[in-house]
């Protein structure tokens, strides 16, 4: 692996070498540097750009996946450094400008689904290291329509108005009365990482809603759960360790990454290092979120609980137990799980409707699966199980309706 | 015209059990490596579900994970006096298909052969005398011996997850293991499985017959377990569809479920489905083989030229791949000279089934899985005396509920009516209160069962079919009635009031499934005119030729084949990677 990774990266360097276009553009004089080039790639590691700006077996960073927002289609444009389809023609500038303002090259207002709020607060020299790693790419020729949004929405200026509202371009600023670990951690989830882009809840308009920060946020037909040291429907249960171990592997003692967070894992965390995840454990298991009363669980001869139950015993407990326990490393334990009890469903019923391949990393490779259920169990069962997990063995979550899963099976099956 | 491919260091052929052992281990040594499988792409996740895995209509009616029939089949006949005739639907042997091959779809009990097994032409005529071995009996020496495959018995079991308890550690004796087994170097990676009532009430009673009960040796595992390759497996739940099925609970050793997650992340190796070997390409001399030729599914012919081609398939298809490509000499039975398709043997399955007082017994057999269960070893192999008794061999005795599929588990007493409703009363009042103790045992070689091609039928493809000529020789029958007898005796002691016998009688039958232990046809050994391969299971022909199946053995043992052919796996990469690489040749020198 390490072989092949050098290998495109000499190669890689050879093409940029041999391409004409590259001299045309301003250079400094440390642009070729090996350290700059492998810490821009860490950056762009950190970042996930690739999440975006590649699609699955293409070319990485050449552009192309589809993002599904509230206001219609958007396409990660293509990042390599071709002139005519890429961003061969702009200068460092330009890569500044549209990381913290959210501006292209020519002035090009970018949609937020480029998670340009975050990347505001990156820093010169890693923006700086990101351009020249970016330079390094192999040109591919790839044209992209960014902007697939309808009328009115795929109007650019618009987001003038939108950026006056919602976006204020500032640095990251540490928090001197916190430990450099802290520090870093704060960085790498508010700018590089951007973890708020998912997990935290939006307005109207689709901005962070910075007072619920990190607090799990809806997506696609996914819930992001809470990533704060919320007890019951966060990490807070989870020690620095158990947290390293998931971003690094994918699985813990209690959790395995699924859908986009699989992706993240897979891309990004699972290649950061142990310094750059624990400095994110010991960031995001500080906040402190406001303190919730947990709802009082349904009581066990519930109707609800008692079909849903059944359920949970044909068709979970051979997996999760009958103790919600799961098994270790291969099924989730659903006891005291933040995402079984977070206020908002979705991810719970779409893992029941759809089910989800587990990540697989070189560390945890099962990657085993959650099979659907969704062909055989019909909205009001799904609502019963889903009911049930969410109160049994310590779990307190409100119950779920059967319009509640209709939603989500209509979401996936447009989705599909 | 075949379009001829870049080349590969390693293609292999099939990718079960062995296949995607041997890939894994030879791209650890970094080759490039190539797996050519006939079948489908299937794994867990996709193809198990755990709402319809355990579908008996789907999966065992209907054999979903079988090989079909009119891919590849095989003509069968008892004697060499008759007419072979195609097989149109698996019966006997469930030959499997697809990634993971009848890995997928086996039962999970996995057992080492004895050391007496290895070389077991040499340990009858050291005990008995050579006159002992029947004339037509061609059983024969392994070329390794039980310390030799220690090892890699070690390795398959912590590969699976092999859960039991030991018998005989470096020679110090176990309470509650198998006192009959050869020393092992640790214990098991996992504790044995639970026992229901059934497996309890046997080992009861065995052992106040003095008999030594232990539990069967499982990949259907008694806890969640991370195997050496970072692969982890859940916890068996007793739902009882193993064999015919694939698991949907990651809990049955399966190369889906132990070696595949890391194999499909190597750079360095390449799965390529539903791709046909047709033949393996020689060189001129036919000393050297070049590579293969293999069919998609349009019908598009590819050369895949190689370095070193290792036959993992299933053991008929390894035979019969040999035979097609001209590598060895096939076995002539009237002469006896010649060594493809030597040796053809089966396993015997015996049973009893007790029927119990339904006032008094519940042994609810739903509870179950393929390899749950207790056993004995005092009647298997060479543990008793065979002296005064007229034949050699024996079997595992075990009291192992698989479970009880709603379509074909219809047991009633003997003497019930077979249809109407006296026979739904005596199924409704036995179905519960009856318990089956079965005797696995061994097949012996005979001069006069071998596999060759057929000369009249051919698949679709114009290539002749495996013919197999096989029938239960004289000595496994009468093996067979004598041990029924003795599980018959632990079956009456349990309490049960009537018995049913099944030993197998008669004439070998295609027909009703037996079990898909086939094994030989190439075997291995340290001599070129009663072998095949060497004990590296090495081409003694074709040096850059290796298979790797229960095709090597030279007969069955009284245990499930599949711990060998695991360790076999292993033992032949290790040759391959720490010796053969070194010096591409032949490894024995004969």
């Amino acid at each position: 692996m390490t072989r092949n990774r050098l290998a495109i990266a000499a190669a890689a360097l050879l093409v940029s070498a041999a391409v004409p276009a590259i001299l045309a553009v301003p250079a400094r004089a440390d642009d070729q540097d090996f350290s700059l080039i492998e810490r821009g790639r860490y950056v762009a590691t950190a970042a996930d750009c690739v999440a975006c700006h590649s699609v699955p077996g293409g070319k990485p960073y050449a552009g192309g996946t589809a993002l599904q927002t509230p206001f219609g289609t958007l396409v990660a444009p293509n990042i390599t450094p071709d002139r005519e389809t890429g961003i061969g023609n702009w200068t460092e500038e330009d890569l500044r400008s549209t990381l913290r303002d959210g501006i292209g090259r020519g002035g090009k207002r970018l949609y937020p689904a480029m998670p340009y709020p975050a990347y505001t607060r990156m820093t010169d020299d890693d923006i700086h290291a990101l351009w020249a790693y970016l330079r390094t790419l192999p040109p591919v020729s790839n044209a992209v329509e960014a902007n697939q949004l309808p009328f009115p929405f795929n109007i650019r200026l618009l987001m003038a108005g939108w950026n006056l509202l919602n976006f204020e371009p500032e640095r990251f600023k540490p928090d001197p009365q916190k430990s450099a670990e802290w520090n870093r951690g704060a960085y790498l989830v508010q700018a590089l990482g951007h973890c708020g882009t998912c997990h935290t809840p939006k307005t109207m308009l689709g901005a962070d809603d910075t007072d619920r920060a990190l607090q799990g946020a809806n997506l696609q037909a996914w819930y992001a759960p809470s990533i704060t040291s919320d007890s019951r429907q966060g990490i807070g249960g989870w020690t620095a360790d158990q947290l390293v171990a998931y971003l690094k592997t994918g699985v813990n003692h209690q959790s395995l990454a699924s859908g986009p967070m699989a992706e993240e894992i897979q891309n990004s965390s699972s290649k950061m290092t142990d310094a750059d995840l624990n400095a994110i454990a010991t960031y995001l298991l500080d906040r402190k979120p406001p303190e919730r009363t947990a709802p009082t669980a349904l009581a066990a001869d519930d109707a609800r609980m008692k079909t849903g139950g059944a359920v949970y015993t044909d068709s979970c407990m051979a997996c999760h137990g009958g103790d919600g326990k799961g098994q270790t490393f291969l099924f989730p334990t659903l006891a005291d799980s933040g995402v079984v009890q977070a206020d908002d469903p979705t991810t719970l019923i779409r893992l029941v409707l759809d089910g989800s391949r587990a990540v697989a990393t070189g560390a945890r490779p099962t990657g085993p699966a959650m099979p659907p259920l969704g062909w055989r169990l019909n909205d009001a069962d799904v609502a019963a199980v889903v009911t049930y997990i969410r109160n049994s063995w310590s779990n307190a979550a409100p119950p779920v309706g059967a319009d509640e899963v209709a939603k989500v099976r209509k979401a996936l099956a447009q989705a599909d | 015209m075949a379009r001829k491919l870049p080349r590969k260091d390693v293609v292999v052929i099939g990718l079960g059990w062995t296949g995607s052992i041997i890939a894994n281990e030879l791209c650890d040594e970094g080759l490039d490596v190539v797996a050519l499988e006939r079948g489908p792409w299937r794994d867990t996740a996709t193809d198990f579900n755990i709402g319809y895995a355990p579908d008996e209509l789907r999966y065992n009616v209907r054999q979903e994970l079988m090989l079909r029939p009119a891919q590849e089949t095989v003509t069968a006949r008892n004697n060499a006096g008759q007419t072979a005739l195609p097989m149109r639907q698996f019966g006997s042997f469930h030959p499997g298909n697809g990634v993971g091959g009848a890995g997928v779809h086996w039962a999970g009990i996995t057992w080492r052969f004895s050391p007496a097994d290895f070389r077991l032409r040499s340990h009858y005529t050291e005990r008995y005398g050579a006159q002992s071995i029947p004339e037509d009996m061609t059983i024969q020496d392994w070329g390794v011996t039980y310390e030799d495959m220690e090892p890699y018995y070690d390795k398959f079991e912590y590969l699976a997850g092999v859960s039991g308890k030991a018998g005989n550690l470096n020679g110090r004796m176990q309470e509650g293991g198998n006192p009959f087994e050869g020393a092992r170097a640790r214990e098991y990676p996992n504790p044995p499985m639970m026992q229901t009532y059934g497996p309890t009430l046997f080992a009861e009673t065995a052992a106040n017959m003095g008999y030594k009960p232990f539990p069967i040796p499982s990949s259907l595992l008694s806890r969640t377990y991370t195997n050496p390759l970072g692969v982890t497996m859940g916890q068996c739940t007793f739902c009882g569809f193993c064999t015919n099925y694939g698991c949907a609970n990651y809990s049955k050793a399966s190369a889906q479920t132990t070696v595949l997650p890391v194999l499909m992340r190597k750079s360095n190796f390449e799965l390529r489905t539903l791709c046909e070997v047709l033949k393996v390409n020689l060189d001129p001399s036919g000393r050297k083989a070049t590579g293969v030729t293999y069919i998609d599914t349009s019908g598009n012919e590819y050369e895949q030229p190689a370095d070193l081609v290792v036959l993992c398939a299933f053991m008929l298809d390894n035979v019969r791949l040999m035979l097609l490509s001209g590598i060895g000499t096939p076995y002539d039975h009237q002469t006896g000279k010649g060594t493809l398709g030597r040796n053809f043997c089966y396993q015997m399955a015996n049973q009893v089934v007790g029927f119990f007082d339904p006032a008094k017994y519940n042994f609810n057999n739903f509870i179950g899985g393929g390899a749950t269960g207790m056993a004995i070893d005092e009647f298997n192999n060479d543990n008793f005396d065979h002296g005064p008794l007229g034949f050699l061999g024996g079997g595992s005795t075990r009291c192992a509920p698989i479970g009880a599929e709603p379509i074909s588990r219809r047991p009633t007493p003997p003497g019930s009516p077979t249809w109407g409703s006296g026979w739904k009363k005596a199924m409704r009042d036995s179905y519960l209160s009856n318990l089956s103790v079965g005797c696995e045992a061994s097949s012996y070689a005979n001069r006069g069962n071998f596999l060759d091609l057929d000369p009249t039928y051919t698949d679709r493809l114009g290539r002749p079919l495996m013919r197999i000529t096989f029938d239960f020789p004289e000595n496994d029958l009468k093996m067979s009635a004598y041990v029924t007898k003795k599980v018959a005796e632990i079956v009456r002691a349990m309490g049960a009031q009537q018995i049913d016998e099944n030993p197998r009688t008669g004439h070998w039958s295609v027909v009703p499934y037996q079990s898909t232990h086939v094994v030989g046809g190439t075997a291995m050994g340290m001599d070129p005119s009663t072998s095949v391969v060497n004990p590296y299971l090495q081409s003694w022909d074709v040096p850059n030729v290796f298979t790797v199946g229960a095709n090597v053995f030279p007969q069955n043992s009284g245990y499930n084949p599949t711990g060998t052919v695991g360790a076999l796996a292993f033992r032949a990469a290790d040759a391959i990677r720490s010796r053969y690489l070194k010096s591409p040749g032949p490894l024995v020198h004969a």
